[in-house]
């Protein structure tokens, strides 16, 4: 998952879509995560990182970033799937 | 390294429009205690969900509806609704409090004699009283409020063989600007019924008329429509004074008062659009005080209200079972209570707080509760931050009605505990077992067994 490159991101959480004109508002758990994706890293990278920094099970990660993941392409926050680097 | 506090991620688009003008705050200020105790401490201890009753709350919330009747009427006398809330251990705290008890059916009459309330401070009302319970009631000297011409006949019938002259009321329905007209209780004021039936009753001499009693509404939140109901009972009351030379010992107002829960479809908070005490009172007694009683025969005022008294001093506790999100993209959690054990979500948007510390960032949400049926729904919308799984929360104001019409369906209904005025918990009723639920039933011997 890769997010759109035009996507504007500020420190406190606001997201712009700039294709759209939405904005959104993401907390700093979601908006480490579209930092994250947006420097190309993969979701398994993401899930790694935030489990190392947060105390928080993998199960419970995993079925948050899912869900996060699908309000990300709900939103059209997302580029068509390709490949990302670790 | 120590980690650092987990916050599940959201994200939610903003939507440009209208500011609301009223800038209603969101309701996630976390409520972590419950009268000095941690609401994680009571839901180990007691087990989740549990409701929880503030009984300073109640003594506070008595006190300033007593204080806005007394200082407005020299006689004054609150009868505690039983079917409001009919914990043995709630119902002792208004009666330690000085109220009578008021009761609506044989098995709430059984509990109020049992809880220690004299016979002759009981009012019996409801339109379901059986020839027993009459008798009982005739007997103990209560105060029998007729709601139709059968219950009058039957008690004349009693009346005849008891060495006991009964006390009764009758329950006047009337038009008091309030739509639609509970008119299905009592003896409706306009068309004359009410006072065919206090001729009835007065010209028979076998039953003692001592009162008039209506009950206009619930969740009423014109108190003016009170002030109209008292002026038409006064007038009965006058008129029986003028024809019979009689004085009415009481005037009962009945309940019906406000509390400050949302109302489904309201626009505005309900504690923004709850009439207080005092208005309610102001409309009352200035209508009594006018009626033209002389000062020696002013009636006693009797008051039934019961949702607005205990609604406050209820809390209920729970946990988050589950987070889903629906088809449709909004968040759904599910919380381990429902519609059956909190009964009033068909009627309020309850206010709901998270138990613990969140930051500021919220989502809008539905709260299904645990029952496996579509119509568990406890807040349709709701905005709060993102609970997890094991996440608790706090449910206000669910001290009326939800301790009696709560049902024991698809899952067993919870312990309660009343937190006493030096913040000490107490059990006041026990969680619900297989047991206390299968002593009633009764298993033929030939359907014991089966092969599967």
């Amino acid at each position: 998952m890769k997010i759109n490159k035009n996507v504007a991101l500020s420190d406190s959480g606001f997201v712009f879509n700039p294709s759209t004109g939405d904005s959104f508002s993401t907390n700093p758990i979601g908006l480490e995560i579209i930092k994250l994706l947006k420097e190309g890293k993969s979701m398994d990278y993401v899930k790694a990182s935030l489990l190392k920094t947060y105390t928080i099970e993998e199960a419970t990660l995993e079925r948050d970033c899912y869900d996060f993941a699908n309000m990300l392409m709900k939103f059209k926050l997302t580029e068509a799937d390709e490949k990302a680097e670790n | 390294m120590k980690k650092l506090h987990y916050e599940r991620p959201i994200i939610q688009r903003l939507n440009v429009g209208v500011m609301n003008k009223f800038g209603t705050k969101t309701e996630y200020a976390p409520v972590t205690h419950v009268d000095g105790n941690a609401v994680k401490g009571l839901l180990a201890k007691y087990g989740s969900p549990l409701f929880v009753i503030s009984e300073k709350t109640i003594r506070k919330t008595f006190r300033d509806a007593n204080r806005a009747f007394k200082t407005r009427y020299p006689k004054v006398q609150f009868a505690w609704s039983y079917k409001t809330n009919y914990v043995n251990a709630v119902c002792n705290v208004f009666h330690q409090e000085g109220s009578w008890a008021e009761v609506v059916s044989g098995f709430e009459y059984q509990k109020a004699l049992q809880n220690g309330v004299s016979g002759n401070k009981i009012i019996f009302n409801g339109p379901d009283k059986s020839m027993e319970e009459l008798t009982m009631a005739i007997e103990n000297n209560s105060l029998l409020h007729i709601d139709h011409l059968d219950e009058l006949y039957m008690i004349k019938e009693l009346a005849t063989k008891s060495k006991k002259k009964p006390r009764v009321a009758i329950r006047v329905n009337m038009d008091t600007g309030v739509y639609p007209i509970w008119d299905r209780f009592g003896f409706n004021y306009e068309n004359g019924q009410a006072w065919d039936a206090i001729n009835k009753i007065i010209l028979n001499d076998q039953m003692e008329l001592v009162g008039l009693h209506c009950h206009i509404g619930t969740f009423m939140l014109a108190p003016s429509a009170y002030g109209l109901a008292a002026s038409k009972l006064s007038d009965l009351a006058l008129s029986i004074k003028k024809k019979f030379k009689k004085s009415i010992q009481y005037i009962d107002m009945g309940g019906g008062f406000a509390s400050r829960n949302t109302l489904k479809g309201s626009y505005l908070q309900g504690m923004d659009l709850a009439p207080s005490f005092d208005s309610f009172a102001e409309e009352i007694t200035t209508a009594i005080l006018n009626a033209g009683f002389a000062k020696d025969e002013l009636p006693m005022l009797v008051l039934e209200t019961g949702r607005a008294l205990i609604d406050d001093a209820g809390f209920l506790l729970g946990s988050v079972i589950s987070n889903k999100r629906l088809s449709d993209g909004r968040r759904a959690t599910i919380l381990d209570f429902g519609v059956n054990i909190l009964f009033t979500s068909f009627w309020y948007d309850h206010k709901i707080s998270p138990a613990q510390e969140f930051s500021q960032y919220s989502e809008d949400s539905v709260l299904y509760g645990p029952l496996c049926m579509n119509i568990d729904v406890v807040r349709e919308n709701i905005t709060l931050p993102p609970l997890k799984r094991d996440d608790q929360v706090v449910v206000h104001s669910v001290g009326a009605y939800n301790m009696t019409q709560w049902m024991q369906f698809i899952s067993l209904r919870p312990a309660i505990v009343m937190i006493d005025k030096n913040d000490k918990p107490h059990l006041i009723r026990k969680r619900e077992t297989l047991k206390s639920i299968e002593t009633e039933e009764v298993l033929p011997a030939y359907l014991k067994d089966f092969k599967l």
